[in-house]
């Protein structure tokens, strides 16, 4: 009959072209993903320029290919020129506020890839816990962690996260935010952290990184050298978000910093005091950095080729801060929008994805400054027995 | 299982054990569990009147668990268990404890929804367990809606083949035994829901003729509204199918919903207009309702079952059976609410405050666990007419793939609000308490 669907001699070969070699090195930011795919009768080609636009050429293949009834496997003729609008395409895992095992970040980049996200940003250790397990300050996570031997990333853990997301097409940035939320760093670092004072005397509590002793610096030259080294990607962020200056204020010696260096009572300074050194210290380990918008927010002085996470959400400000980094000649990222912890009854994934993160007033240069954007899974109430069902 | 609960999920494995020294402590040997009762129950349902109190003492070298019937001891083993720790050293410890215990209120449910989505039998049977944990003993089991039908029903097989979502996504009359069973075995009552007039579309893809054929002036639309209730084979229908409803449930107790009926198919439909005249409801469609249900009461009441509504029927003004079950879900002012049904002389189970499927960030828990049911205006009298509550997981956003980690540990809060006496309001403590209950449960 005329209506009949012919089937062709099946197709058994997708050809996969890549024309620049580099299945051994890692993605990164200028990374090409953009790829063809031509399925005809005949012939199924996919062809890219890097392995990184191979891989999501394929994941949209797959996603073409149907069934039917008979159990049948079938795919339409298409052309598709496809790439991507923005470079950076992240996704947050935080695994301070609840530990996460490996096999969830595992998973979790696996469902990255089949949504083409690039970048896992790995919001490795905070106040609650610090898993991450340093080979130069061991300590650290010993004293840190949840549970030292159940509870923490070892550097093969990490190697494996890294290679995972790698065959993936997925940057892993780690980020190990100073110098607020930092409480567990303090039992395996002691001496780096603030004392808090109540009046003249010591109150046994702490508070972020102590900014005016050189070994803080020693210390920060040394954890980031290590993980310099650990994490390939060129980018390392490193937090400078919501730091609580009322236990600086508490202590004398601080105070007394203080007044040397004419900070008078702006704290920001002394704030933006750490954060340029420690941006110096990791430039110079070879590293580029991502930082938090209050770092920005403060007037710290910031290399040009700093990026800057913008993720404070009240009414739509972040529109406006967009438009103020970029206005500066940062590069930004948005999440603000997209903390997707904050969950909420029904289809709330309508206001996610409605979001236009060009949408504030700007110049074609300032808007092409958008890198892109992650959406944040905070691990408040997050943790292996709902982290997927919530993120997906 | 209560012996694999307590022993078989050792936490502490990984931490280095050191050689149990020579203990000179007390040790407890034996729980024996004593039911006092001639008939203690174990080959029975359990029922809105079973006895659920129990007295636990723990000392060396015997415990003893006594209650009155077989449920109680179901309780008082979840206690007992929550009681045995483990120390550094991988030994288990009991306290030597005198408990004292009972439920504060009798009717203490969970609602599962598996027309919006269907769950799967092992998604049900792990919430049994999950409910067991927390002292809940009723599942009241909302089977079939507007969305799918899969209750494979023996006399009408149409319903399913035509209203389920798919031929495998159907809960045959042996899935159905064996929820039956394993909540039995927990003391957990299965309260099927067979909603009515409302709520039905996918009844009519089985059953033709049942539900109202909507008009757009004299002509049908090809759509359709609420079960038709002006015509006799719907009773015939009805009659038939709580014949079968009645003997496959076991428990005392239907719930015939009654919920959110929508008039206006009913108001375009030129028989039933007709039939409004002839009864003489002028245009108060609410007196049409509150006819159809009076007949399936009496339908269900013929079959020796007691019924449970939503509150529509009740504040729609039906004639209720006075032991009818009236269900107050409707959030605004339920307290109010409750005065009324109470005050009428019916018995209510709340459920208002206590919809989880309404999901919120952070710890929303507290305006669970902070519910006053009694406090109500009310009578002393009218007040022992509350005889409990239900955690609702409604299933528009629910399946499988997320209903554990989104009904507990929220659902705790609403049990142990149900059970324990009215002055454990302390968030606290609670917190501290449901932290460890939930990893326990883990």
């Amino acid at each position: 009959a005329e209506n009949e669907p012919s089937w062709e001699t099946p197709c058994t070969e997708l050809l996969v072209y890549v024309s620049t070699p580099g299945c051994d090195g890692f993605p990164s930011l200028d990374s090409k993903e953009s790829y063809k795919l031509s399925i005809s009768k005949g012939s199924m080609l996919l062809s890219a320029e890097t392995v990184w636009g191979a891989l999501r050429g394929l994941e949209t293949f797959s996603q073409l290919v149907g069934r039917d009834e008979n159990g049948t496997y079938y795919i339409n003729e298409t052309e598709i020129v496809d790439f991507p609008r923005f470079p950076h395409r992240g996704l947050l895992l935080d695994t301070s506020r609840h530990y996460l095992p490996l096999r969830a970040i595992l998973e979790t980049l696996d469902v990255m890839a089949y949504n083409k996200f690039n970048v896992f940003h790995w919001h490795i250790v905070d106040d609650p816990s610090f898993p991450y397990e340093s080979s130069t300050f061991p300590e650290l996570s010993k004293q840190g962690a949840f549970n030292a031997m159940t509870h923490v990333y070892t550097a093969s853990d990490v190697r494996t996260v890294i290679e995972y997301a790698r065959l993936r097409g997925i940057r892993v940035i780690a980020e190990f935010d100073t110098p607020g939320h930092t409480l567990l760093w303090g039992p395996g670092a002691p001496g780096l952290l603030t004392p808090c004072y109540v009046g003249k005397a010591p109150s046994g509590v702490y508070g972020p990184i102590n900014p005016i002793v050189n070994s803080t610096y020693h210390f920060v030259t040394s954890l980031f050298q290590e993980v310099s080294t650990v994490f390939p990607d060129f980018f390392l962020h490193l937090g400078g978000d919501e730091v609580d200056f009322s236990c600086w204020k508490s202590n004398p010696e601080i105070r007394a910093f203080m007044t040397e260096m004419g900070f008078g009572e702006d704290y920001k300074k002394l704030e933006s005091f750490y954060i340029q050194r420690l941006l110096d210290i990791v430039s110079s380990l070879g590293k580029g950095y991502i930082v938090w918008q209050e770092v920005f927010d403060n007037d710290v002085k910031l290399r040009p080729d700093t990026i800057i996470h913008v993720w404070k959400e009240n009414a739509m400000q972040y529109l406006k801060e967009m438009a103020n980094v970029t206005r500066a000649g940062y590069r930004a990222l948005l999440s603000a929008p997209w903390y997707l912890n904050r969950i909420s009854y029904g289809q709330d994934w309508i206001e996610a994805y409605k979001v236009e993160p060009l949408n504030f007033e700007g110049s074609p240069e300032q808007k092409a400054l958008v890198m892109g954007g992650e959406a944040c899974m905070w691990g408040e109430y997050v943790d292996v027995t709902n982290l997927t069902p919530r993120l997906w | 299982r209560y012996y694999e609960y307590m022993f078989g999920h050792s936490r502490r494995r990984t931490r280095g054990r050191r050689p149990l020294a020579a203990r000179a402590e007390p040790e407890l040997f034996q729980l024996q569990v004593v039911i006092e009762a001639g008939d203690p129950g174990c080959d029975r349902h359990p029922q809105l009147s079973s006895s659920e109190a129990y007295r636990l003492t723990v000392t060396e070298p015997v415990a003893i668990l006594k209650a009155y019937e077989v449920w109680g001891a179901l309780r008082g083993l979840e206690t007992f268990s929550q009681l045995v720790h483990e120390d550094d050293y991988g030994s288990f410890l009991v306290n030597e404890s005198e408990i004292d215990d009972f439920p504060r209120f009798a009717h203490r449910g969970v609602l599962l929804d598996t027309s919006r989505h269907y769950l799967p039998l092992k998604s049900i049977l792990t919430n049994l367990d999950a409910m067991a944990f927390n002292k809940f003993n009723v599942l009241h089991w909302h089977i079939v809606d507007d969305q799918s039908f899969p209750y494979q029903s023996i006399y009408f097989p149409e319903l399913s083949d035509k209203g389920a979502y798919s031929p495998n996504l159907i809960y045959t009359p042996t899935d159905v035994r064996l929820v039956i069973e394993y909540a039995r075995l927990r003391g957990i009552r299965v309260i099927p829901e067979f909603d009515t007039p409302g709520h039905t579309q996918s009844w009519g893809k089985g059953q033709k003729d049942l539900l109202t054929p909507c008009y757009k002036g004299r002509q049908p639309t090809g759509s359709f509204g609420p079960v038709n209730p002006v015509w006799n084979t719907t009773y015939d229908f009805m009659t038939m199918f709580f014949k079968e409803i009645s003997s496959v449930f076991p428990d005392e107790v239907i719930h015939l919903g009654g919920d959110e009926v929508d008039f206006s198919c009913w108001k375009s439909n030129p028989e039933v207009k007709e039939f409004m005249k002839k009864q003489g409801f002028g245009s108060d469609y609410a007196k049409l309702e509150s006819y159809y249900v009076q007949n399936i009461l009496d339908i269900v009441s013929s079959y020796n079952k007691g019924h449970m509504v939503w509150q529509e029927v009740f504040d729609h003004k039906a004639q209720l059976k006075p032991d009818t079950v009236v269900q107050v879900w409707m959030a605004n002012n339920y307290a109010h609410e409750l005065s009324s049904v109470t005050g009428a002389g019916f018995t209510a189970v709340l459920s208002a405050p206590w919809y989880l499927d309404y999901i919120s960030y952070g710890q929303d828990w507290k305006k669970y666990y902070s519910v006053e049911p009694l406090k109500f205006p009310g009578s002393e009298k009218q007040k022992k007419l509350l005889i409990g509550g239900e955690a609702c997981l409604w299933g528009e956003f629910v399946d499988a793939t997320n209903l554990t980690p989104r009904l507990w540990p929220r659902a705790s809060a609403v049990g142990e609000r149900l059970w324990s006496s009215s002055n454990v309001t302390n968030l606290q403590d609670a917190f501290k308490r449901l932290t460890n209950h939930r990893c326990r449960m883990l």
